[in-house]
C-alpha cells in the first residue's frame, strides 16, 4: 500500500475534478490502439459489460461549476436544467471526441431525449438509451432486462469488433463487487469519523472513479482510508446530515464544502449511485447477466428514478439509510427544474416528518455561484438539530 | 370573417356531450374507477372490466379552460411542490385541496385503482406516486419502454404483454370482479380501428388547399373522443362519421377552416406545430393564429394519445394484448427524436406547410427537451422556416399573449420575406 497522503490523493482526485477534457480517460484510450472509451450518464449501468469488453466506462456529469456554457443554451431552454447542456457543450466543444459510445440511462425524460439529440448530431457514435425495468418481477421486468443486457453486450461487441464471454464478465464482476466493497468501506469510514473524511474529499474520490479504470480507483480508495486514518484532524461540534437529490445533477463542490463549513457533516448522499447501486456482492459465477439483473431487481438502490411498487416500502430506503449512518437530518439538495427529484421530495418529506426527523430543502444549478444563503440556511439547520437533541 | 358568439358544429356539441357524460360516469358513484393517463391509455381494456376512465390530464385542462388551474397550482406550491415541476401535477394535486370536484359540479370519488400507464413520460411515474399517497388504493404500473432506435423491440412488446397478464389484468379482476374476457377486448379494438380509419381521413384533410379544418386548436377537439374514455365505443365511431361528414361538407364548400368565430375567410399560412397548447388562454392563442390567416395543418399534439398517421397503426382485434402493446410503444413522445424530426419533416412536406412552429411548454420535458435541436434538424430537411415560442400548459403566470403576439408577427413576415424571395432561407 502506498504512503501518500491524504493532501495528495486529494489534490490528484481535485486534479481529475477539474479537467474536463478528461485527459486521463485520453491516455488511457491512446496507451493501447483499438481501446473504446464509454461515456455513461447518471443513474446507473452496468459498467461490469463495458469493462468486460476491454473498454473504458466513462461517467458523464456534466460540465461542472466552472465551465462556460456558450453553445448549450441554444440547445436547451432556460427552464430545462443545466446538466444536459453543458453536456452538450463538452460534445460540441470536442472535449467528448474521443468518446466512442454514450449511454443514457433511464432516468428522466431529459436524459432520455438526449439519447435522441447524440443520434441526430454525432451520427458516428454508439448511443444506447438504457432502460431499467420498473417492474421488478423476475419473469416480467427480469426476462426484459436480460434481454436489454444481451442486446448492449452485442452492441458493444460489434463496436468493439470482439466477443464478451461470460467469463470475462464474470471477472468484471469481481472486479467491481471489489470496488464496491471499497466504495461502501469509505462510506462506513466517513459515516464513523466525518471529521477525518470530509465530504469533499469523499465526494472528490468518487469522482475519480467516473473516470479512473475502476481497478484504478479501487486502489485509491484503498490508500485514502489508509492515509485518513494515519491524521488525526479536529472532530467538530457538527451535526449529521444525510443530503438528498443530488443523484444527477452534480452540486457545485463549493456547495458541499459550505454545508459542513456551516456545521453539517454529510453522513451520507446520493451522488453518483452508480458507484454503489447494487447494494450486494453480484455472483461472479453462473450466468453474468442472470445474476447482474437479479441484482437490479432485488439488491438495488432506491432513488427517485425508480418506482417503487409498495406503497409501505416508499422511503424505507431512505430512513434506513439515515439509520445506518446514525443521521440527525436531511438536506433535500435537488436540482432545479428536475422532476423526478423535486416531485419525489414531498412524498419522503412526509416520511422524515412522520418519522420526527428533521429536514430542509433547497435547489442548485450545477454553476449555482452564491454560498452565502446555503450557508445559513444550513448553519441554521444545524443549530437547530444540536439545540434540539440537547433538549 | 363572419363573426358570432362561438360557433359549434354538430360534432362538436356531440364531443362535448360525450366528455360529460363520462364525467357523469365517473361521478355517478356505481361504476368503478381507475385513473389513468391519456398517451397510451388502455380504454378497450379498463372497458372489458367496465372500470370508467378518469383522466387527470383531461380534468387539469378543464380546470384551466375554466381559469381554475392558476390557483390550483399555487395551493399545490404552498403544500410543497416546486415551481419548477410539471403544473399538471400540481393542477391535479391542488384540484384535490378545493375539494376534487368535476367539471359537473359533483365531487370526483376517490379512484378505486391508479394504473399507471408509464408511456412517454416519466413525471407520471411520480405523479401516480404522490395520488396513491393520498388514495392508497390498489395502483399497476405499466412500463412501457422507450422507443429509443426508433422501432419498438420484440422484447418490449413481449414486456408489456407480460406485465398486461400477470398484472395490469389480474388487478382489474379484483378489483371490479369482472372476469376477463379476451373477445369481449378483441370487439372494443375491433370498433376502436373503425374510428381510427375515419380519424386518420380526418387528419390528412388538411393536406388540401384550403384546410378545412385546424389540426391543432381544432385538433385537441376532434381527438377528444378517441384519445380518452370512448375508443373501442359505437360513439366514438358515429363521432368520427359525423365528422367525417361534416368535413366532407366543407370540402365540397370549398370552406377554410372553422374557428370559434367561424370560417376563416382566407388562408394565408399553413404551419406545422409541434408541442401541446396553452390551455389558460386557449381561445386568446387560437385567435392569434386565425386572425392573421394561420391554420395548422398538422400537430404531434393530436398525436400524444396514439400515432396513427406515421405507419398506419390500428388496433388490431387478431391480436389483442400485443396490439395494446404497439399502441402504448407508438406513443408520440414515446419515439426517439430522429422518429420525431422526421415525422415533423414529412409533415411540413407532405402538407405543403410554410414552417414548424413549437410551442415549448415549460412544464414538459417530455415534449420539450430537445426542441431546438429538433427545429434545426426540421429545418434542414425542408428548407423552411422554424420559430419557437415558449408557454405552459395550465399555468396562467407562463403565458405571455404580447410576447407569443410578437414572434408569430415577426414568424409570419418571415414568411412572407422568403416568399418573395422565393428562397430558401432559414430562420436564424
Ligand atoms: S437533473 Fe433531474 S431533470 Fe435534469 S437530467 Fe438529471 S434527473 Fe433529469
Ligand atoms: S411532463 Fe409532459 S407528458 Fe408528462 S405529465 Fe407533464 S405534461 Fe404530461
Amino acid at each position: 500500500m502506498s504512503k501518500k497522503s491524504v493532501k495528495e490523493i486529494v489534490s490528484f482526485c481535485q486534479e481529475i475534478f477539474e479537467d474536463i477534457s478528461f485527459i486521463r480517460a485520453r491516455e488511457w484510450k491512446d496507451a493501447h490502439p483499438g481501446r473504446k472509451v464509454i461515456g455513461y450518464m447518471p443513474v446507473y449501468v452496468p459498467r461490469e459489460i463495458i469493462h468486460a469488453a476491454g473498454m473504458l466506462p466513462l461517467g458523464i456529469l456534466g460540465g461542472g461549476a466552472d465551465m462556460e456554457v456558450i453553445h448549450g443554451d441554444a440547445y436547451y431552454q432556460s427552464y430545462i436544467c443545466r446538466i444536459p447542456r453543458s453536456t452538450i457543450e463538452l460534445a460540441i466543444t470536442g472535449r467528448l471526441d474521443f468518446v466512442d459510445g454514450m449511454m443514457f440511462p433511464s432516468i428522466c425524460d431529459v436524459i432520455r431525449n438526449m439519447s435522441g439529440i447524440w443520434q441526430l448530431l454525432f451520427k458516428d457514435k454508439f448511443v444506447r438509451y438504457f432502460d431499467t425495468p420498473q417492474n421488478f418481477e423476475d419473469q416480467v421486468g427480469g426476462a426484459f432486462y436480460v434481454q436489454e443486457l444481451h442486446e448492449l453486450k452485442a452492441g458493444l461487441e460489434k463496436l468493439g469488433d470482439c466477443t464478451i464471454s461470460d467469463a470475462d464478465i464474470n471477472n468484471s464482476i469481481v472486479v467491481y463487487n471489489e470496488n464496491r466493497a471499497w466504495v461502501n468501506k469509505v462510506y462506513d469510514y466517513r459515516a464513523a469519523t466525518p471529521w477525518n473524511a470530509p465530504a469533499a474529499e469523499v465526494y472528490l474520490l468518487m469522482r475519480a472513479g467516473m473516470v479512473l479504470p475502476v481497478e484504478e480507483h479501487t486502489r485509491l480508495m484503498q490508500d485514502y482510508l489508509a492515509a485518513a486514518d494515519r491524521e488525526e484532524r479536529p472532530m467538530r461540534d457538527n451535526c449529521r446530515v444525510t443530503l438528498i437529490g443530488t443523484f444527477c445533477e452534480q452540486p457545485p463542490l463549493n456547495l458541499i464544502k459550505s454545508l459542513e463549513m456551516a456545521g453539517c457533516y454529510i453522513v451520507d448522499d446520493d451522488s453518483m449511485l452508480v458507484t454503489r447501486w447494487l447494494l450486494k456482492d453480484v455472483p461472479s459465477d453462473g450466468d453474468p447477466l442472470e445474476n447482474l439483473s437479479q441484482a437490479f431487481l432485488h439488491h438495488s438502490a432506491e432513488t427517485a428514478a425508480k418506482y417503487e411498487p409498495n406503497l409501505e416500502e416508499k422511503g424505507n430506503y431512505m430512513l434506513e439509510s439515515i439509520r445506518k449512518r446514525g443521521a440527525d437530518g436531511v438536506i433535500f439538495a435537488a436540482p432545479s427544474f428536475c422532476d423526478p427529484a423535486l416531485l419525489d421530495q414531498p412524498m419522503m418529506v412526509k416520511r422524515l416528518k412522520d418519522a420526527g426527523i428533521p429536514y430542509i430543502t433547497m435547489q442548485y444549478a450545477e454553476n449555482s455561484g452564491q454560498m452565502q444563503p446555503i450557508r445559513e440556511q444550513a448553519g441554521t439547520f444545524a443549530d437547530s438539530i444540536k439545540l434540539w437533541s440537547a433538549s | 370573417m363572419r363573426t358570432q358568439d362561438v360557433v359549434k358544429s354538430h360534432s362538436q356539441l356531440l364531443q362535448k356531450e360525450m366528455i360529460s357524460r363520462n364525467y357523469d360516469r365517473i361521478t355517478g358513484g356505481e361504476a368503478k374507477v381507475s385513473s389513468t393517463f391519456v398517451p397510451g391509455n388502455l380504454n378497450e381494456l379498463l372497458m372489458c372490466f367496465d372500470i370508467a376512465n378518469n383522466l387527470p390530464e383531461i380534468n387539469a385542462i378543464q380546470n384551466a379552460m375554466r381559469k381554475k388551474s392558476g390557483e390550483m397550482i399555487t395551493n399545490a406550491e404552498r403544500s410543497g411542490h416546486s415551481e419548477d415541476v410539471c403544473t399538471y401535477v400540481k393542477a391535479d394535486i391542488g384540484m384535490m385541496e378545493k375539494g376534487n370536484i368535476a367539471p359537473n359540479g359533483k365531487p370526483f370519488p376517490n379512484p378505486d385503482m391508479l394504473l399507471l400507464s408509464y408511456t412517454g413520460c416519466f413525471t407520471s411515474l411520480k405523479w401516480f406516486e404522490l395520488l396513491r399517497e393520498q388514495y392508497q388504493c390498489p395502483t399497476v404500473m405499466l412500463h412501457v419502454p422507450y422507443a429509443a432506435d426508433g422501432k419498438p423491440t420484440k422484447n418490449m412488446r413481449d414486456y408489456i404483454v407480460k406485465q398486461l397478464k400477470e398484472d395490469v389484468i389480474p388487478l382489474m379482476e379484483q378489483v371490479s370482479g369482472i372476469k376477463f374476457d379476451i373477445d369481449r377486448l378483441r370487439e372494443y379494438l375491433r370498433k376502436s380501428a373503425r374510428a381510427e380509419d375515419d380519424l386518420v381521413w380526418m387528419l390528412e384533410q388538411s393536406k388540401r388547399k384550403p384546410s378545412p379544418i385546424d389540426c391543432y386548436f381544432g385538433g385537441v377537439y376532434y381527438m377528444g373522443p378517441i384519445f380518452t374514455a370512448f375508443r373501442g365505443t359505437d360513439e366514438a365511431i358515429d363521432y368520427y362519421q359525423m365528422l367525417r361528414g361534416e368535413i366532407e361538407q366543407r370540402i365540397k364548400l370549398g370552406l377554410c377552416a372553422q374557428t370559434p368565430e367561424g370560417d376563416m375567410p382566407e388562408e394565408k399560412y399553413r404551419l406545422v406545430v409541434e408541442g401541446p397548447p396553452n390551455w389558460t388562454s386557449f381561445r386568446e392563442f387560437w385567435k392569434m393564429f386565425y386572425e392573421m390567416g394561420a391554420v395548422v395543418v398538422a400537430s404531434t399534439y393530436t398525436k400524444v394519445g396514439g400515432v396513427y398517421d406515421y405507419d398506419d397503426f390500428r388496433h388490431d382485434p387478431d391480436h389483442p394484448l400485443a396490439t395494446l402493446a404497439d399502441y402504448c410503444l407508438g406513443v408520440y413522445t414515446n419515439r426517439n427524436l430522429p422518429t420525431r424530426v422526421d415525422m415533423l419533416a414529412r409533415n411540413v412536406k407532405e402538407y405543403e406547410a410554410d414552417g414548424l412552429l413549437i410551442n415549448s411548454i415549460k412544464s414538459c420535458n417530455s415534449f420539450s427537451a430537445g426542441q431546438l435541436v429538433m427545429m434545426r434538424e426540421v429545418e434542414k430537411l425542408t428548407g423552411k422556416p422554424g420559430a419557437f415560442i415558449e408557454t405552459d400548459l395550465v399555468d396562467p403566470r407562463y403565458f405571455s399573449a404580447a410576447n407569443v403576439k410578437n414572434r408569430l408577427e415577426s414568424y409570419f413576415q418571415m414568411i412572407d420575406q422568403k416568399r418573395r424571395a422565393g428562397g430558401s432561407a432559414l430562420a436564424s
